[in-house]
């Protein structure tokens, strides 16, 4: 995380009106549906919504894991400058690991059961380090377990995925994640399946780790709480758009999207009036297959009015780098 | 007055070659009626078996559970069904607890079926009212739960559990599965109905917010122990175990006043049950630890089990 915004870098991940569709017997569902950041180096985006909003076909898109006889993804995404979007599979594979590299909610899907949790993060290492010998990737795969605060990193080296706890399991993937000294991170969900102590260590790792590595983080959570702890940037999706986008203190702070004030106000807190009831957004979250007209929001806002239910609202800027897809932005604040 | 206790509440799961898990391992706590009694605690310390246990979905392996004063602890198959009148269960997961092949209706009614319950006016004219009860259009009675979303099919569950207007309910992370939205939602909704029915609730929960805007008193299990129990205001605002003070400060809150000090971080994992570290079971992880810790277990006395409580030591 760094405090102020130094002299404008040219950001390391781009993304440009982004659009993800996926052909279903049902219909085309609108995954993703003209999204775009920017993320620097060093700096952490926290993209935040509800189950099905399109944080992870988001996340997949960028890291080129679209099946492209299921998925059809338009727009641009420029990894170190280079576009991720139409590029030959093979291109896309060797960003992958050594530019950027992910980390998921469930490490079991990431580590293999039957090898070792040293050979796996070695072999990580040695695909992008032809020229590595044993020794070397071995070293590294020690180094890199220390560094993630895996006690005893040579024996623990050896022992197999199901040897190590939930949290455990999530310090070595991320350590495979981080072995080839990635530019850009991208973790979904990275704590939601661990207990709150777990993941306030975690939290605190990925903090420390980029610091020192200087990477660009992209953080997809549910979790408001989580964002607001470790992100500089927010963007907050509905139904597979952006619909506010600006620094944390921005959005989390100041939301003018009705929607962003909605998630805010219905989560419960440790302080505050304990005894009052909670703020609930009315109905449920959208179909992606028939996306209300206009403001897809329309129907559980209440400050919904003739032009949101007729006119898709552009994200418009609403303050310095501060942006809000709102007819009416900030009629909730 | 109280409604349900529990005295050396114990659940030992034998496991081939390696012994025993002590997954609840001698717990002590009362429920009067009409109250709120949350149960938080990392993954693994009981929760869930405790709270199947109250239920009778499994029996304790040692302790007694006294329901309106009778010892329900080893009933059988029998008195068990009468029992399950008074005491109810939600489940976590809303779509694995509703049988898919069942409309709403069905399942809705299928407690008062088993137990050859006719109420005044039909079961029809029943189901139709806890539809309504939970905020559900009566009109879904012959819907199946795929149709309906995650908050939807959570409170078919909880029509389903208050079909028999039970006394105590024990919601095992009712709304952990669902998005923030639906969860108040969901919260509200069991809010109003504890008010309005008067019944008693135990609320499992790893949420620790979520536990503050639902109960009035709340149990911290650490390994199969409780570690602290008490008011809302006493563990929220003043808690004294150690352990009840790292959950706290670990939460992540978008709102939290600036926590950079007194922010606590807990080393390592929890250890493992099937071989609990002696004395305070807290002990590996915790940062006021000292010998007598390592040798005696501390007793859960004025709420808390700790040799050393926050605020003893001035
Ligand atoms: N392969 C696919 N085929 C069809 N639809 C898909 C596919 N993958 C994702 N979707 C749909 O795209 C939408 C966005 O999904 P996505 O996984 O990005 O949600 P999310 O924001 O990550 O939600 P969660 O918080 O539940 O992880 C969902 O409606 C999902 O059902
Ligand atoms: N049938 C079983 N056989 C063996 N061990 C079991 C069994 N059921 C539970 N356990 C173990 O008992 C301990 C307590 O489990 P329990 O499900 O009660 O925890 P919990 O507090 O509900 O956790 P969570 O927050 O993950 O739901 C765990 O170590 C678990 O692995
Ligand atoms: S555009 Fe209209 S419906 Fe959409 S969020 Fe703004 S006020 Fe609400
Ligand atoms: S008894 Fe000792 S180890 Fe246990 S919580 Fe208290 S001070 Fe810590
Ligand atoms: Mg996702
Ligand atoms: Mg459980």
């Amino acid at each position: 995380m760094r405090g102020a915004v130094g002299p404008a870098a040219d950001p390391y991940l781009q993304v440009r009106d982004l659009r993800v569709r996926f052909a279903t017997e049902d219909g085309v569902v609108r995954a993703v549906d003209g999204v775009s950041f920017a993320v620097e180096r060093g700096r952490t985006l926290g993209i935040v919504g509800e189950s099905g909003s399109g944080k992870s076909v988001t996340s997949l898109a960028v890291l080129g894991l679209h099946d492209p006889k299921r998925a059809t993804v338009t727009g641009e995404i420029l990894v170190g400058g280079r576009d991720v979007v139409g590029r030959p599979d093979e291109e896309v594979r060797r960003l992958r690991g050594r530019d950027m590299a992910m980390i998921f909610q469930d490490p079991l899907s990431a580590l293999h059961p039957y090898y070792p949790v040293g050979r796996q993060i070695a072999e990580a290492y040695r695909v992008h380090h032809p020229r590595a010998g044993r020794a070397e990737a071995r070293g590294r795969t020690v180094q890199m377990l220390d560094r993630v605060g895996i006690p005893q990193p040579e024996r623990r080296a050896r022992q197999y995925p199901h040897e190590f706890s939930g949290g455990m399991r999530q310090r070595a993937m991320i350590a495979m994640a981080l072995v080839n000294d990635p530019d850009l991170l991208i973790a979904d969900e990275p704590t939601t399946a661990l207990d709150v102590t777990v993941q306030a260590q975690i939290l605190d790792l990925l903090e420390d780790l980029q610091k020192e590595f200087d990477s660009a983080i992209v953080l997809i959570t549910h979790d408001l709480g989580v964002v607001s702890q470790v992100a500089d940037d927010v963007l907050v999706m509905y139904g597979g758009r952006a619909v506010e986008h600006g620094s944390a203190e921005q959005v989390l702070r100041r939301p003018r999207h009705p929607y962003t004030s909605g998630l805010l106000a219905c989560v419960p807190t440790l302080h505050g009036d304990a005894d009052a009831d909670l703020v609930p957004i009315p109905g449920s979250p959208p179909s992606l297959i028939h996306l209300p007209a206009g403001c897809a929001f329309h129907p559980r806002c209440r400050y919904a009015d003739d032009r949101s239910r007729a006119e898709v609202p552009e994200l418009r800027s609403v303050a310095e780098g501060h942006l809000v897809a709102c007819h009416r932005p900030g009629v909730a604040s | 007055m109280t409604l349900l206790r529990v005295e050396g509440l114990t659940k030992h799961f034998p496991v081939r070659g390696r012994g025993l898990v002590r997954a609840v391992d001698g717990i002590d706590f009362a429920v009067a009626a009409g109250e709120t009694l949350g149960l938080v605690g990392e993954s693994g310390c009981g929760k869930t078996t405790t709270g199947r246990m109250l239920v009778r979905l499994l029996e304790p392996t040692g302790g007694r559970i006294v329901f309106e004063g009778r010892d329900i602890s080893h009933l059988g198959r029998r008195d068990l069904r009468l029992l399950r009148q008074d005491l109810q269960i939600i489940f976590q997961d809303p779509y694995a607890s509703l049988n898919p092949r069942h409309t709403v209706g069905r399942i809705v009614a299928m407690p008062l079926e088993v137990n050859g319950i006719r109420p005044p006016g039909g079961v029809k004219q029943r189901v139709r009212e806890l539809l309504e009860l939970v905020g559900l259009n009566p009109e879904h009675y012959n819907r199946y739960p795929h149709e309906f979303s995650g908050g939807q099919r959570q409170r078919i569950g909880i029509a389903r559990a208050l079909a028999l207007r039970p006394k105590l309910i024990v919601a095992d992370e009712p709304v952990s599965a669902l998005d923030v939205s639906i969860q108040a939602q969901v919260v509200n909704l069991l809010r109003g109905l504890q008010r309005d029915l008067g019944l008693a609730f135990v609320f499992i929960a790893h949420d620790l917010a979520v536990v503050r805007h639902f109960c009035q008193r709340v149990a911290v299990m650490y390994l199969g122990r409780i570690v602290e129990i008490g008011d809302r205001e006493q563990i929220y605002e003043r808690p004294r175990h150690p352990y009840t003070r790292a959950l706290l400060s670990a939460v992540p809150e978008v709102t939290a006043p600036a926590r950079a000090n007194g922010r606590i971080r807990l080393a390592g994992d929890v250890p493992t049950p099937l071989d609990p570290p002696s004395g305070c079971r807290f002990r590996t992880r915790c940062w006021k630890a000292r010998d007598v810790c390592a040798t005696t277990e501390p007793a859960l006395t004025n709420g808390v089990a700790c040799h050393f409580p926050e605020g003893d030591d001035g």
